[in-house]
C-alpha cells in the first residue's frame, strides 16, 4: 500500500516513504521580525496535543495535562535531532519549532513516515510552524520543559541585526521561564563569533549556570549536537570546528530579584 | 485594511491623554506635542518650566507618580521628560533610541521605566532627587527587559511595588519580578497572563486595603476585560464589554467586529471600574464609558452601567482619576488634524459620583458634568481643551481623526502583498539583486 501511495507521491521516496529533501527546498534564512500567518495557541493550555501525539492523545477530551512536552528544537530544520533524540527518550514527549513553511511541512512527512514504518516508535516527536522568538510562552507553561535545543542558529552577521539573534539577553528570560529549575538549555554553532556570543549572553544572564564538564561528558544528548543533524555532519564532513554552550536553569542563592 | 498617506509621515495622528494628579490637585492633558497642566487646588493654569521648550512631536505617554511628587511625559520625539510637581520644572531629561510608547513609575518614586518601539523597557533610576535649581539633569536609561518585536502599550507596577507588568500588542501580558537593583535588568518573569486574542491596549490594577496584592485588569481590542490573577498568570474572569453595550454595525453589511476597550480607570477600593470602548470600523460608538463592578472576593467582573454622554459624540482617548476624589476625568481628541481652524482638537468632560460601588443592588449615582459644573470651570476647560468652545464642524472632523489616532496606535499597519514588494525595493541589501 505505501508504494503505492509513493507512486502516486513523487516527493516521497519510492524505497523508504521518507520525503525527499528536493521537494522541500527552502532557503536557510527566514525573517523572524515578519508576521507570517499561522496560528497560534492563545494560551499553552490551548496547544492540542491529540494533533502533535495522536497515539498517545487520540482525541482532545483525553488530554488531562499529566503528560507534558518536556524537550523544545528550536529551529529545528529538518528535525534531525528529534529522531535522534524520539529513541533515546522513548518516554518523554518532545517538539521541534520552526519559522519555514516547507521545512516545517517536510518535518511532518518525515515523521509520519517514520511512524509508519516503526510502529509504536517516534509516537513522541512532533513539529509546529511558528516563531519561537515571539510565542514561546504561548506553547509551554512556567518550568515545564526539562530541555531546549538551539542548534546552529543564524548568526545574524551584522552588528545593527545580533538583536535578531535566538540567544539574547533578553529572550533567554523567556527561555527561562519555560525550563524547570535544573533544565538545561543546549546550543552550538560552527561560528565562533557567535559561540562567543551565545556563551557570554549565558554567562551573563542571572538565571543560567554553567554545566560542569563532568556533567558534559556523562550527558548522551551532547554528542547527538554536532553529529544527529543536517548541518552538523556538513561541518564535520568540511572538517569545521563547533562551539557549544550547555547551561542550566538555576534559582540563584542571592536573589537579584530581592523584595523591597 | 486603509493603508496611511506614507506621503505626510509629519501628520502622525495622536490621541489625547489626560492623567489626573493623585490627590486631585492638577489634571494634565497632552494633545500632540502640547503638555498642558491646570492646577484645581489654586484654580490656575500651570506654566511649565523646561530648558528646551517642551517636547517636540507627539506625546504618547503621560502619568503622575503615586505620591503626586513626579510627573513623566514621553513619546515621538523620543524624549522621556520627568517634571517636579512643586515647581513643574523638567528635573530630568532622557534620551531614548526610539520613539516611547509607554511609561510607568514605581510606587517608591524612585524608578522611572519606558518602553520603546522596539518592544524594549528601560529603567532609570530618580533616587537622587536632590537636584540643582534650574538645571535639567540629563539621564540614561538601561534595557532590563523586553517585548521581543512587539510594541508595549502600557507599563504598570502592582500595588505592593514587587511586579511590574506590560502588556503588547501581540495579545500578552508580561508580569515580571521587579528587583531591588532594576539596572541589572528584570529576568525572572513571574508569569505571562494569555487569553487575550487581540492587542492589550490598557492595564490597572484593582486593590484594596482588604485585598492588599491586588488583582490585574486589562483592556483589549478583543472587545473584553479580564480580570487575572498576576501571581500566578490565571484568568479569573472575562467580560464581553463590546457584546455587552449592543454594538451592531448599523447596516448589518459589515461583520461583527466588536469594538475595542481602549482605556481603563479604577475608583482606589477597586469596586469599580470605567472602561472607554471604541469602534474603529463602523460608525457606531458608545459615546461615553461603561462601569463594570469588580468584586475582589469571588474575583469577577460585571457591567454595572452604561454613562452616556448626551449632546455630543464623546468617544474618550483617554481617561483617569485621583485616588482622592470621585471625579472620572475623560479626554476626546487628537493632534494632526487636517481642520481648517486648528491642527487638534481635545474635549475635556467629567463625570461626578465615581467612587465606592456599596452594593451590587444599588444603583450608581453617577452623573455627567456640564461644562460649568466640572471642577476648575471654565477656566480648566479652557486651559485643557485649548480653547473653551468648539465647534460642532470641528468636532466631527476630529471624530473621524481620533478613530484614525487610536487604530494606527494599536493595531499594525497591514501592507498588501504588492505594497511590501515596493517599499523593500527601498532596503539596501535588495539593491543590485534586480
Amino acid at each position: 500500500m505505501m508504494e503505492h501511495e509513493a507512486n502516486a507521491n513523487p516527493s516521497h521516496s519510492k524505497i523508504t516513504g521518507l520525503p525527499r529533501k528536493r521537494f522541500y527546498r527552502a532557503r536557510a534564512h527566514s525573517n523572524p521580525l515578519s508576521d507570517s500567518h499561522f496560528p497560534i495557541p492563545v494560551s499553552p493550555s490551548q496547544v492540542d496535543y491529540s494533533v502533535h501525539y495522536p497515539q498517545l492523545f487520540p482525541s482532545p477530551d483525553k488530554f488531562d495535562g499529566s503528560k507534558r512536552i518536556e524537550f523544545a528544537d528550536v529551529g529545528c530544520g529538518f528535525g534531525g535531532l528529534l529522531i535522534s533524540l524520539s529513541t533515546v527518550f522513548p518516554e518523554s514527549l518532545m517538539i521541534g519549532m520552526e519559522l519555514r513553511d516547507k521545512v516545517t511541512e517536510y518535518v511532518k512527512e518525515r515523521i509520519l513516515a517514520l511512524r509508519a514504518s516503526n510502529p509504536g516508535q517516534y509516537e513522541n516527536i512532533s513539529v509546529v510552524r511558528t516563531n519561537s522568538m515571539k510565542y514561546i510562552p504561548n506553547y509551554f507553561e512556567k518550568g515545564q520543559l526539562t530541555k531546549m535545543f538551539f542548534l546552529f542558529p543564524d548568526p545574524h552577521f551584522k552588528e545593527k541585526n545580533h538583536r535578531r539573534r535566538v540567544i539574547n539577553l533578553h529572550l533567554l528570560d523567556e527561555y527561562a521561564y519555560v525550563l524547570r529549575e535544573g533544565g538545561i538549555i543546549y546550543t552550538i554553532t560552527d561560528v565562533e563569533e557567535l559561540g562567543v556570543w551565545m556563551n557570554s549572553c549565558l554567562k551573563g544572564h542571572p538565571l543560567f549556570g554553567a554545566v560542569t564538564k563532568e556533567e558534559l561528558e556523562a550527558d548522551p544528548v551532547v554528542k547527538l549536537l554536532s553529529s544527529a543533524t543536517e548541518e552538523g555532519q556538513k561541518v564535520a564532513r568540511n572538517g569545521g570546528q563547533t562551539f557549544q554552550a550547555v547551561y542550566r536553569r538555576i534559582v540563584p542563592y542571592v536573589s537579584n530579584c530581592e523584595m523591597h | 485594511m486603509e493603508e496611511e498617506n506614507d506621503k505626510n509621515p509629519e501628520t502622525t495622528v495622536a490621541p489625547a491623554l489626560i492623567s489626573v494628579h493623585p490627590t486631585h490637585k492638577f489634571v494634565s492633558a497632552a494633545v500632540g506635542s502640547d503638555l498642558r497642566v491646570f492646577n484645581l487646588q489654586e484654580s490656575c493654569v500651570v506654566t511649565l518650566a523646561d530648558e528646551s521648550g517642551g517636547h517636540k512631536d507627539s506625546i504618547r505617554a503621560i502619568r503622575y507618580s503615586a505620591n503626586g511628587q513626579l510627573f513623566v511625559s514621553a513619546g515621538d520625539d523620543k524624549l522621556v521628560k520627568i517634571w517636579a510637581t512643586d515647581s513643574w520644572r523638567c528635573i530630568y531629561s532622557v534620551a531614548s533610541e526610539k520613539r516611547v510608547s509607554a511609561v510607568g513609575i514605581s510606587n517608591d518614586g524612585m524608578f522611572v521605566c519606558f518602553a520603546d518601539k522596539f518592544g524594549v523597557m528601560y529603567v532609570v533610576d530618580i533616587e537622587d532627587h536632590n537636584v540643582e535649581d534650574g538645571v535639567t539633569v540629563i539621564k540614561k536609561g538601561v534595557p532590563i527587559l523586553s517585548h521581543y518585536c512587539s510594541i508595549i502599550t502600557r507599563l504598570e507596577f502592582s500595588p505592593d511595588g514587587r511586579f511590574i507588568v506590560s502588556s503588547d500588542r501581540d495579545f500578552k501580558i508580561r508580569v515580571t519580578v521587579f528587583p531591588k537593583n532594576p539596572v541589572n535588568g528584570a529576568h525572572e518573569i513571574q508569569s505571562f497572563c494569555l487569553g487575550h486574542t487581540e492587542f492589550v491596549s490598557c492595564l490597572t490594577f484593582v486593590g484594596s486595603q482588604k485585598y492588599p496584592l491586588g488583582l490585574l485588569v486589562s483592556g483589549s481590542g478583543d472587545s473584553t476585560v479580564r480580570l487575572w490573577d498576576h501571581t500566578s498568570g490565571s484568568l479569573l474572569d472575562t467580560c464581553y464589554v463590546g457584546a455587552q453595550a449592543e454594538f451592531l454595525p448599523s447596516d448589518g453589511k459589515e461583520e461583527d467586529i466588536l469594538p475595542a476597550v481602549t482605556d481603563l480607570c479604577a475608583t482606589p477600593d477597586g469596586s469599580l471600574v470605567a472602561v472607554a470602548i471604541q469602534s474603529f470600523y463602523s460608525n457606531f460608538s458608545l459615546p461615553g464609558l461603561m462601569l463594570l463592578r469588580c468584586n475582589q472576593s469571588s474575583k469577577t467582573l460585571s457591567v454595572a452601567k452604561v454613562v452616556s454622554i448626551p449632546g455630543e459624540t464623546f468617544i474618550p482617548t483617554s481617561i483617569g482619576a485621583a485616588s482622592s476624589a470621585p471625579v472620572l476625568w475623560m479626554v476626546m481628541g487628537a493632534s494632526g488634524l487636517h481642520v481648517s481652524e486648528s491642527a487638534s482638537l481635545a474635549r475635556v468632560r467629567g463625570i461626578s459620583g465615581f467612587s465606592t460601588s456599596a452594593s451590587e443592588s444599588l444603583d450608581l449615582e453617577t452623573l455627567v458634568l456640564e461644562d460649568a459644573e466640572i471642577p476648575g470651570g471654565e477656566l480648566l476647560l479652557q486651559t485643557l481643551q485649548g480653547k473653551l468652545s468648539i465647534g460642532k464642524e470641528a468636532f466631527s472632523a476630529a471624530a473621524e481623526a481620533v478613530k484614525t489616532a487610536m487604530r494606527n496606535l494599536l493595531i499594525k499597519k497591514q501592507y498588501s502583498a504588492e505594497r511590501r514588494e515596493f517599499r523593500k525595493r527601498g532596503r539596501n541589501d535588495m539593491k543590485g539583486k534586480q
